[in-house]
């Protein structure tokens, strides 16, 4: 599904990305982890090509991106993106933001595109929202509204950057519970997260990430019950 | 009594000689009329100088951004008196454009570096996340900025866009510089002719006043229908 070889990322004269090779199967779910700064989040954001990486490649569904400038936004449809800052658009209601994609990108009209929206906003439990605008919701559902709004355009693979982390605590729950259920429906995913249960409970596989490597990678009850590295075990000692 | 009575044939004496007399209010009149042409030129000229150059900028490609930044440079640090008689007396000389036409474009070009500054400040004040979070959905670049990134812009913009335009009234006054007759030059002309300065000065500088308040009035109340919707 995404395949990324000796991806290297530099930010001036920073290493960010060492050399980081992976592969996301279709219907997995792989949570990464690793300390602040280690790089989880800009390997995430080079999947979409939000960040451009230096050197090495990533590939999505066979294709190259980094050959395909031309097409990079047609690959950027099968891959959904939600934020920590949510990224709601604040000048449009949150139907609005989720039909804009479906009718300016797949030329959808605007009554199929209000249906699916409609049905995704049921998904995430805010169809009475739909006509409010960002700024009245809470922090919890902006970022459910953010899911339905990545879900409109039938992305292939949906990837998180730390959906969390801006949340007050007592929203996390529900945006976990969100992510939980597109997981449990095959959808694949890549998720940054620094919640260590909602890691272990809904991943098929972890990245370790550190200093802007895959320091260790695994399955959730290897990583989190047997993890080989040293530095894998003070990360987890710290955070669990 | 006779304080307030002499104050009163006094007034209306100087009022009599400034504006009644031969007529002469029409200085005034054709002359704001003349005002107020200029500045709806020039601010129309200027929008869409500003908005090419600032998408110039913001694009950031060689050629086109390097000249963008001259132009800037070079508007701003030269008085905008010396940009008009520039236009007038050597670039247009050998073109026969009418005064009002010639002021107008002197006056748009002069706006349109300020404007540009304007809409690409307003532009990168809209958070990069909105950028991110429209590419990311497949939108290109034109249409993340027509639909997502332009109608936030515009909040940033049409409040610093008003006060460019009212400072666009107030810089037209130096159009008697190429000698067109617009407000201020209509105060001097009932001047010369009635040796009153106070008279058609002031009402000058209350005409003017006037203009802006009105001005500074709309645009306020635009801005309040604007933030309605947050």
């Amino acid at each position: 599904m995404i395949k990324v070889v000796n991806l290297h990322k530099y930010f001036g004269d920073l290493e960010v990305l060492k050399g980081v090779n992976n592969e996301i199967r279709k219907g997995e779910v792989v949570c990464v982890i690793g300390p602040s700064g280690s790089g989880k989040s800009t390997f995430l954001r080079c999947l979409n090509l939000l960040e451009t990486p230096t050197r090495g490649e990533v590939i999505i569904g066979g294709i190259s991106l980094s050959d395909n400038m031309k097409e990079l936004d047609k690959l950027r449809r099968k891959v959904g993106m939600v934020f920590q800052q949510f990224n709601l658009f604040p000048h449009m209601t949150v139907i609005d933001n989720i039909m804009l994609a479906p009718v300016k990108v797949l030329k959808m009209n605007k009554e199929e595109a209000s249906s699916k929206a409609l049905e995704l906003l049921g998904r995430v439990g805010l169809t009475d929202k739909a006509r409010e605008y960002p700024s009245r919701l809470s922090g919890g559902q902006k970022q459910r509204v953010a899911i339905a709004r990545a879900m409109a355009m039938n992305p292939e693979v949906m990837l998180f950057d730390e959906p969390t982390s801006a949340l007050d605590p007592e929203m996390v729950g529900e945006v976990l519970e969100v992510i939980k259920s597109l997981a449990n429906e095959g959808m694949t995913m890549v998720i940054v997260t620094h919640e260590m249960g909602f890691a272990r409970e809904v991943s098929d596989r972890v990245l370790f990430m550190d200093e802007g490597i895959i320091f260790e990678e695994g399955e959730p009850s290897d990583i989190f019950g047997n993890p080989q590295r040293i530095r894998t075990k003070e990360f987890l000692s710290k955070v669990l | 009594m006779g304080f307030i009575d002499n104050l009163y044939s006094v007034l209306s004496d100087k009022i009599y000689f400034a504006f009644i007399k031969e007529d002469r209010f029409m200085y005034l009149l054709n002359g704001l009329s003349v005002s107020i042409q200029l500045t709806i030129f020039a601010a129309i000229i200027g929008i869409v100088i500003g908005m090419l150059v600032a998408f110039a900028k913001i694009t950031g490609k060689p050629p086109l951004a390097q000249v963008a930044d001259w132009y800037v440079a070079i508007i701003r640090g030269t008085p905008v008196v010396v940009q008009l008689t520039i236009i007038y007396y050597i670039i247009l000389a050998d073109i026969d454009l009418p005064r009002t036409i010639v002021a107008s474009i002197a006056f748009g070009i002069n706006s349109g570096a300020y404007v540009s500054e304007i809409i690409r400040s307003g532009i990168q004040a809209v958070d990069r996340g909105q950028t991110e979070a429209g590419r990311s959905l497949g939108l290109s670049y034109g249409n993340t900025m027509r639909f997502v990134i332009v109608p936030q812009a515009v909040k940033n913009i049409l409040p610093a866009l008003g006060n460019e335009f009212v400072i666009l009234l107030k810089e037209t006054s130096i159009s008697g510089y190429i000698a067109l007759d617009d407000l201020t030059r209509g105060g001097t002309l009932i001047r010369s002719v009635t040796y009153d300065s106070m008279t058609p000065l002031l009402t000058v500088a209350y005409i003017y006043f006037l203009m802006t308040a009105m001005l500074s009035a709309l645009l306020s109340k635009f801005e309040r229908r604007l933030r309605s919707s947050d």
